[in-house]
């Protein structure tokens, strides 16, 4: 054994070889790297220290260049650390950092080698400890070097004393009770003359302040003194950091800080500096006039260096600022429209930002024609970024600087023509939210709706599926503003649909199921029409036959009652489906001259543009295409295609019928087909609009209604209650069926319909808010009333819209009511109640969160501060769930803490037992236990020890915390400030 | 914070990884390779930040290799920049000249410099005069102590 050992030692490649030969066999360099590896792993078993650690030096090696996993040699590298030498403690060191993690098993056996060489005379021994605990401690090791890590802090060695001061962010963060060791040296540590320390300390506040900036104001004082004193930049930076976060919580601060840092601008040649003040200003002190100018003076500087970098920074500043100074950006306006040309992604995107900062009322449509034409012209992914922030301002507070509907319309419809456009989602759910959310728009939303879907071209573009699948909803929803429905129908049914995921496929059957019952309607409407006037004797003009082939546009005005039933809209009675056609007709000649005014003489000759042929080649042709599609494998387009065609059957026998038994069957009111689609027209009519979030609140509960607090109580009752309310809706099972009893069913849903009434509406608000709760009878609803996919992006966008009005707190009610004076007033835009009340409702709770900060802090004095930074260490992608455990564990030792000294030995004791316990070695743990209580008892003398000090000094600390954060602003402060 | 610093070389090889966040070995791997892909490309005349998932690369190109550094949001880019050139000062003192094949075989010098200019995330030196002379100093330590250790019969 001790001969291979030698033999080893002699033969032993060191790093350099391994490097050399790694170079010289480029080619076949992963069987290089096994046979490497190979070698290492027989090496680094070698009694042989001196061996291992140059087996485990050329692991570290390949694993760091290589990723190799080098988890394999845990055990050996603390092995390599515990060596007298130098030179192998170092490679074991190195090993342990880039290796190991809060999973590491051996993890424990750690703790002693980093205390026994953190008090080593030796201070590049020290170093070497400490850099080691700096990346790797964790809640253990944290605990446990605490003292050590104390001691040191006020060593008589700059060079350990700063790295100490650098590790102590780490300690802090894993083991937030570390604070009330260490602060007070570290704090004092501020004072050093070596600038190199306080550097240091600097670096260790800044990322402290980061997280939790309050609980360091009292320290203000001593920031102040070093932004005034100091001429390092590196620090000035570093306080700068600090101050930019103090001062938004302080504005007395603010004001304290202006001058010095107006002092810095002016005098400063170097960079980075000028633009830490730039940043600071822009972010924390824009209230201060002339500290803004000159900030801005100083960013012009920058935007016009020929420097890329500082070009950007400039534009970045100003895009900060932008929000409270927009003069700043106005006055650079050539600039930030000249770089939106720039080659730079960066410089790009920022001045995209700036141009869309300049948005306004009276701008936007300009300022859209000129991006719009920009995206055209530009690479792909900078093309969407356009695209992507024009929807987003635009469509900011509920569609704020949109005056002119039609035209938004018109540039949505635009937009999703770009060849790289892929806002596809986007673009889909503004289209089918200014639909419900603008009735003026209506008109123009069908008409773009119709050019993009009877572009064949559209859809072969995947991106584009989603604004179609609006487009086919707003066309079918809003059938009666189209020009044309049977070349509506043809769009909706040409063969290259057959290029659509299955869910906007489904949407589009149900689209066609609406045109189709639209233009059938029309069809009876007039036939009876007819008919009545024939009866009335006006044979003398209106035979239809004489209108034969020719296409009104308007033909379908006809039918629309949507305007008239929207007039009441919110209201979610059923409509009364039992007009008489007169009062219908008149009703609609109403309509027809308010929503198109050119329809207004034609419209008593649109009426008789429906022709037997015509709706004949239109069931033949929805037939035809729907056809195959009823034995699709998607259960949605399957049973939508069923319906459709369903009804079709039911209604081509009595369309064909005149023709044998003459025209007055058909006249005559109330035959089954004519009954079918009347009614399946008034379920379609039925006006879907945005449901304010808040609406079910609105609902005054009804006397003598007692409501369950058990929520699946509840859920039953309401299934019970919607169950036959959804079949007396489902008009479209039936149609399955040979026979079709629609007078039953008719008289059915009208009996229900009746006593119903009152609690359907209730009803129908809660089914539109809790759609979830509602899953079964809605799918019943499906046929009759609603078209549930709509709904989702519904509700995403009111979402998208309230994190929109969160953004900006800015007044609805003022927004609303600014009416504009331009030529042509801005429509109404349809407002949830719900908008505002989220917003009332988020805001508390953003004060909430900072109140309970101050809670916090009052409560744990200045010692809370690493409890809040820890708990965001768990935003830290790194961070692993194991630690998050343990802090937890963790917490209400703190607190105990807090209350009473006395019961910290049991409480961190017990603690500590829970925490290995979650290690699951027993043997280990109980050493490392009574190592542990060994240690706890000396910490916990030399705490008592220091405890009066502290408390001593720490006393006026805590004096001026729990004043400044129970009086929201008190006197201290000033003090403090000098 | 400095989370990680990097340097590779045109062809995306990583000469020196150094991660002050615990990272997975495989999440490292993919690291290197974004933000080298993001480097790659870029025209000397854009600017010297990226964006990086939620931080931001702050890199620089000397010859063939690439310095990145990446830092919070909020940090101050052109700081890190000034950093990365005094760090290849530093190495340039070192190895006079330095150039990738220094890096290559010298390692675990490389390491010991970083680890003396940059600690726990945080820039431990930012004057070079300062920084030198103790790594220096650090260097002989290190040159007495191999010379110590080289003959070694047990």
């Amino acid at each position: 054994m001790a001969g291979a050992s030698i033999m080893e030692t002699l033969f032993q490649r060191n790093l350099e070889d391994l490097i050399k030969a790694s170079r010289q066999q480029q080619v076949r360099e992963s069987l290089f790297i096994s046979k490497s590896m190979d070698e290492i792993r027989r090496e680094i078993k070698s009694t042989d220290l001196h061996t291992k650690s140059i087996a485990l030096q050329k692991l570290s090696y390949l694993s760091s260049l290589h990723g190799l996993d080098m988890s394999f040699a845990a055990f050996h590298a603390i092995e390599v650390v515990s060596s007298p030498q130098f030179l192998h403690k170092k490679i074991g060191y190195h090993a342990i950092t880039q290796s190991f993690n809060d999973d590491t098993p051996v993890m424990l056996l750690i703790t002693n080698q980093l205390r026994k060489d953190m008090n080593s005379s030796n201070h590049f021994e020290v170093s070497l400890a400490l850099e080691c605990l700096s990346r790797i401690g964790n809640i253990d090791l944290a605990r446990d070097l605490t003292p050590e890590v104390f001691t040191l802090l006020s060593s008589i060695k700059a060079f350990v004393k700063k790295k100490a001061i650098a590790v102590v962010l780490r300690v802090f963060e894993k083991y937030p009770d570390a604070v009330r060791v260490c602060f007070k040296r570290l704090v004092e540590n501020l004072e050093s003359s070596d600038p190199i320390i306080v550097s240091a300390v600097i670096g260790v506040f800044c990322e402290l302040s980061l997280k939790d900036p309050r609980s360091y104001l009292p320290l203000a004082p001593e920031f102040y003194k070093i932004l005034v004193d100091s001429k390092n930049n590196w620090l000035l930076i570093k306080v700068l950091k600090i101050f930019a976060k103090l001062a938004s919580l302080e504005p007395r601060l603010a004001k304290r800080i202006a001058d010095p840092i107006c002092e810095h601008m002016r005098r400063t040649g170097a960079k980075s500096l000028m633009f830490e003040c730039i940043k600071t200003v822009v972010s924390s002190l824009s209230e201060y006039e002339s500290a803004v100018k000159l900030a801005v003076v100083k960013i012009q500087e920058f935007l016009v260096d020929d420097d890329p970098n500082l070009k950007y920074l400039g534009l970045h500043a100003l895009s900060t600022i932008a929000p409270k100074h927009l003069w700043a950006v106005l006055e650079n306006k050539e600039f930030v429209i000249k770089s939106l040309s720039d080659g730079d992604f960066n410089i790009k995107l920022e001045s995209l930002r700036l141009v869309m900062a300049m948005v306004s009322e009276s701008n936007v449509a300009e300022i859209t024609r000129v991006l719009v034409n920009y995206a055209l012209k530009s690479d792909p992914e900078f093309c969407n970024k356009i695209l992507g922030s024009i929807l987003s301002t635009c469509s900011k507070n509920l569609y704020e600087v949109i005056v002119d509907f039609d035209w938004y319309a018109s540039l949505l419809g635009e937009m999703a023509r770009i060849p790289h456009c892929q806002k596809g989602e986007e673009i889909e759910n503004q289209l089918i939210d200014i639909g419900m959310r603008v009735k003026d728009v209506r008109p123009e939303l069908v008409h773009v709706s119709r050019d993009l879907l009877i572009d064949p071209a559209l859809l072969g573009n995947p991106f584009l599926h989603n604004i179609l699948s609006a487009a086919a909803w707003l066309s079918g929803e809003y059938v009666e503003f189209s020009r044309n429905p049977f070349e509506l129908m043809e769009a909706l049914l040409q063969p290259r649909t057959s290029l659509l995921p299955s869910s906007i496929r489904a949407m589009y059957v149900q689209s066609t199921f609406k045109v189709l019952i639209s233009y059938v309607h029309s069809y009876f409407l007039h036939k009876e029409n007819v008919a009545s006037s024939i009866d009335s004797g006006n044979q003398a003009s209106e035979v239809p036959e004489s209108f034969s082939q020719r296409k009104f546009p308007e033909s379908s005005d006809l039918t629309s009652e949507a305007p008239a039933c929207s007039e009441q809209d919110g209201d979610f009675n059923p409509r009364d489906s039992n007009q008489s056609f007169e009062d219908l007709s008149t009703e609609n000649d109403g309509d027809v001259t308010v929503t198109h005014g050119q329809a207004s003489t034609s419209a008593s000759l649109g009426k008789n543009s429906f022709t037997q042929e015509s709706i004949v080649n239109l069931l033949n042709l929805v037939e035809l295409a729907l056809g195959p599609l009823s034995r699709s494998h998607d259960v949605e387009i399957q049973e939508r295609t069923k319906n459709v065609l369903g009804f079709i059957d039911l209604i081509k026998k009595e369309i064909l019928n005149p023709i044998i038994q003459g025209e007055q069957y058909l006249a005559r009111e109330g035959t089954e087909a004519s009954n079918a689609v009347k009614l399946m027209r008034d379920a379609f009519s039925k006006e879907l609009g945005p449901v304010s979030t808040s609406a079910q609140e609105r609902v005054a509960v009804p006397d003598g209604l007692t409501l369950k607090e058990d929520l699946s109580d509840l859920e039953m009752i309401c299934g019970d209650a919607l169950l036959p309310l959804s079949s007396s809706f489902s008009l479209g099972s039936p149609q399955y069926g040979e026979k079709f009893d629609a007078p039953l069913s008719n008289l059915q849903s009208k009996d229900e319909s009746e006593p119903l009434k009152e609690s359907t509406s209730l009803l129908a608000e809660h089914r539109k808010r809790h759609g979830l709760y509602y899953l079964s009878s809605e799918m019943g609803e499906i046929v009759s009333n609603e078209y549930p996919p709509a709904n989702d992006p519904m509700s995403q966008d009111k979402l998208s819209d309230d994190a929109a009005d969160l953004v900006k707190l800015t007044e609805q009610s003022v927004a609303s009511k600014k009416k504009p004076n331009n030529v042509k007033p801005r429509p109404v835009v349809l407002k949830l109640d719900g908008d505002e009340i989220a917003i009332a409702a988020k805001k508390p709770e953003l004060n909430s969160g900072m109140l309970s900060g101050a809670v916090r802090d009052v409560l744990l004095g200045s010692e809370a501060l690493p409890t809040s930074s820890r708990s965001n260490l768990s935003d830290k992608p790194s961070s692993n769930k194991k630690g998050k455990e343990k802090l937890n564990t963790d917490l209400p030792l703190e607190s105990k803490d807090n209350l009473g000294g006395e019961e910290m030995p049991g409480g961190a004791a017990s603690s500590r037992k829970s925490k290995h316990r979650s290690h699951g070695k027993e043997r280990r743990h109980k050493s490392v236990g009574k190592n542990g209580e060994e240690k706890e008892d000396n910490s916990q003398k030399k705490e008592t020890q220091k405890s009066n000090h502290r408390h001593g000094r720490h006393k006026p600390r805590q004096k001026a915390d729990g004043p400044l954060n129970v009086v929201a602003q008190t006197p201290v402060i000033p003090d403090f400030l000098l | 914070m400095i989370r990680f610093i990097l340097l590779q070389n045109r062809q995306g090889k990583t000469r020196l990884a150094k991660y002050y966040v615990p990272l997975e070995d495989s999440e490292k791997h993919k690291v290197e390779y974004e933000v080298h892909r993001l480097v790659v490309n870029r025209d000397p005349k854009f600017t010297n930040f990226v964006e990086f998932r939620t931080h931001k690369v702050i890199y620089r190109r000397y010859a063939g290799l690439f310095f990145s550094l990446c830092v919070d949001i909020t940090d101050n880019e052109l700081a890190y920049l000034e950093c990365i050139h005094l760090f290849v000062e530093i190495l340039d003192h070192f190895f006079s000249n330095v150039c990738e094949l220094d890096l290559v075989f010298n390692f675990h010098k490389v390491y010991l410099i970083l680890d003396e200019f940059i600690l726990a995330g945080e820039l431990q030196e930012t004057s070079k005069r300062v920084c030198i002379f103790l790594n220096f100093v650090f260097w002989l330590f290190l040159v007495w102590l191999e010379l110590m250790s080289m003959p070694y019969p047990s």
